[in-house]
């Protein structure tokens, strides 16, 4: 078992970006050549809508120290009502995972428009912080013992 | 003299008589003595002569609601999967309803589950279940070999003691927090419709897990879920799990492993629970089905006060209002989002 390390412990943070705008975020925000930590670890989704509560809790138990999810700002989704209906799923999904304990920068909720690349590197940022800050995620991870031979 | 819910029975079985007679339902659901005391088992009266068989009492905790969608396809004539259905009117099932399980067939409604032109629905005032755990625990654990019921108090005998217990001392918890006893949707009632209840802390019990701090929730969390044994009786007696696949019957992906590892257990409840958000009715069916005596319906309460708070739904009271996951408005509240109203902004 791995405990917390030193400073350089780096989280590893599981980010479903929505493909029409937070992933071309993201990718503006390395075009464009912004620093931010090489925690994230991004999975593509049509749209931020696609995301279900068994994708973030699947996240969690296979070691991930934490989630982000973003999508478009409310009104741009390219769906046109995608995120609106994320945005209630995820109010409750993030109320419930509180409430049972789960702390609340674990799991994380923004909304990134293809444009803002600054913004998505200050997002991964700020949760790479946020996330350093609680430690490595142990409640909902998976420990699997070694078989012994 | 007869008890209250004596004098409801010989009224069930009456309505029950007469429709199956005239022809009006072809079947009837409702509850019928079980072969154990406090243990009453969903019954369906096909025949006029079965009626009698029915039978109300305080024990009816499961949820009828439940049982309905399999007893209509039951009437229906078997046809191949993307075969239409058959012309003309199907047959109609009468069903029994309190509160709570008309609530979950306003939402089985909402969700194409059943037609309410073939329900034919006979309401009851519910005067609240009893949780038989809790008799159980104030007679130690002995053997209960009968159980009388007045209209305010137990009488429950055994091996050498009798004891009378108060009624509302051992009603569910749900039942006892509830506020809309009477039925949503009914086509007749049987006795008197109670106009609704007061109750002063209807959210107490959240109110106070959620006063703990993050580390004591987890605590309790784990504590609460630690002797599940993964029969999944709370998802079986529940009306709102009707999924042909479960996602714990899932293997590609697989969301949930089948251990009773306790993270996986944890899974399970998270997702069980979620799935029934902002379509729960607190019916109770979950915890009075769970042979452990897991509170699960403590996490399904949550999600039900949330919905309230945010965007003020309580489900199944009305039956042209969408579920709240089913919908949106532009003024939905965000305040979880990060970095909120910094769009375009400068850092």
């Amino acid at each position: 078992m791995e405990e917390k390390r030193e400073e350089n412990w780096q989280p590893k943070i599981v980010a479903f970006l929505c493909n029409w705008c937070s992933y071309a975020g993201a990718d503006l925000a390395g075009v464009s050549r912004y620093q931010y930590p090489p925690s994230i670890r991004i999975v593509r989704v049509p749209c931020s809508g696609r995301v279900s509560p068994n994708m973030i809790l699947d996240a969690l138990r296979s070691g991930a120290d934490g989630v982000l999810v973003s999508g478009c700002h409310p009104g741009d989704c390219h769906y046109i009502s995608g995120n609106f209906y994320a945005r209630r799923r995820f109010a409750l999904f993030k109320r419930f995972l509180e409430f049972i304990g789960i702390e609340p920068d674990r799991v994380n909720f923004t909304w990134i428009s293809a444009s803002e690349g600054e913004q998505f590197a200050q997002v991964a940022r700020e949760v790479t912080e946020r996330v350093k800050r609680l430690g490595p995620a142990r409640k909902l991870v998976k420990e699997i013992e070694p078989c012994s031979r | 003299m007869f008890t209250i819910n004596e004098k409801i029975t010989v009224e069930i079985r009456k309505v029950a008589r007469d429709l199956l007679k005239k022809g009006e339902v072809s079947a009837f659901l409702g509850y019928t003595k079980g072969t154990v005391p406090m243990v009453m088992k969903p019954f369906v009266a096909r025949r006029q002569e079965d009626a009698e068989r029915l039978s109300w009492n305080s024990f009816c905790v499961l949820n009828l609601a439940n049982y309905l969608p399999l007893v209509l396809k039951s009437l229906e004539p078997p046809r191949r999967p993307n075969e239409p259905p058959p012309e003309g009117p199907l047959p109609k099932v009468g069903v029994l309803v309190t509160g709570c399980w008309s609530r979950n067939m306003v939402v089985q409604i909402k969700e194409n589950q059943i037609e309410r032109e073939r329900v034919k629905i006979i309401g009851i005032s519910s005067r609240g279940m009893v949780d038989r755990k809790k008799v159980q625990a104030l007679v130690d654990n002995n053997e209960i070999t009968e159980v009388i019921e007045e209209d305010h108090k137990l009488i429950v005998k055994g091996h050498g003691f009798t004891r009378e217990i108060n009624r509302w001392d051992v009603v569910r918890d749900n039942c006892k927090s509830c506020v809309h006893p009477d039925p949503v949707i009914y086509d007749e009632v049987i006795g008197d419709l109670s106009g609704g209840r007061q109750v002063p802390k209807r959210f107490g019990d959240i109110q106070e897990i959620e006063d703990m701090d993050i580390e004591e929730r987890w605590q309790w969390f784990q504590e609460e879920i630690l002797s599940c044994i993964r029969c999944y009786a709370c998802r079986n007696a529940c009306p709102l799990c009707y999924c042909p696949t479960c996602f714990v019957d899932d293997s590609r992906p697989q969301w949930v492993g089948k251990s009773i590892d306790k993270t996986d257990t944890a899974l399970f409840h998270i997702l069980r629970a979620f799935h029934c958000a902002g379509r729960c009715t607190d019916c109770g069916a979950c915890e009075s089905a769970c042979p452990m005596g897991i509170r699960m319906r403590l996490f399904t309460k949550k999600l039900y006060k949330d919905c309230m708070e945010l965007y003020g739904f309580e489900p199944g009271l009305k039956i042209d209002e969408p579920l709240p996951l089913t919908t949106f408005k532009l003024e939905d509240p965000q305040d979880y989002i990060l970095q909120q109203g910094q769009k375009g902004e400068e850092k």
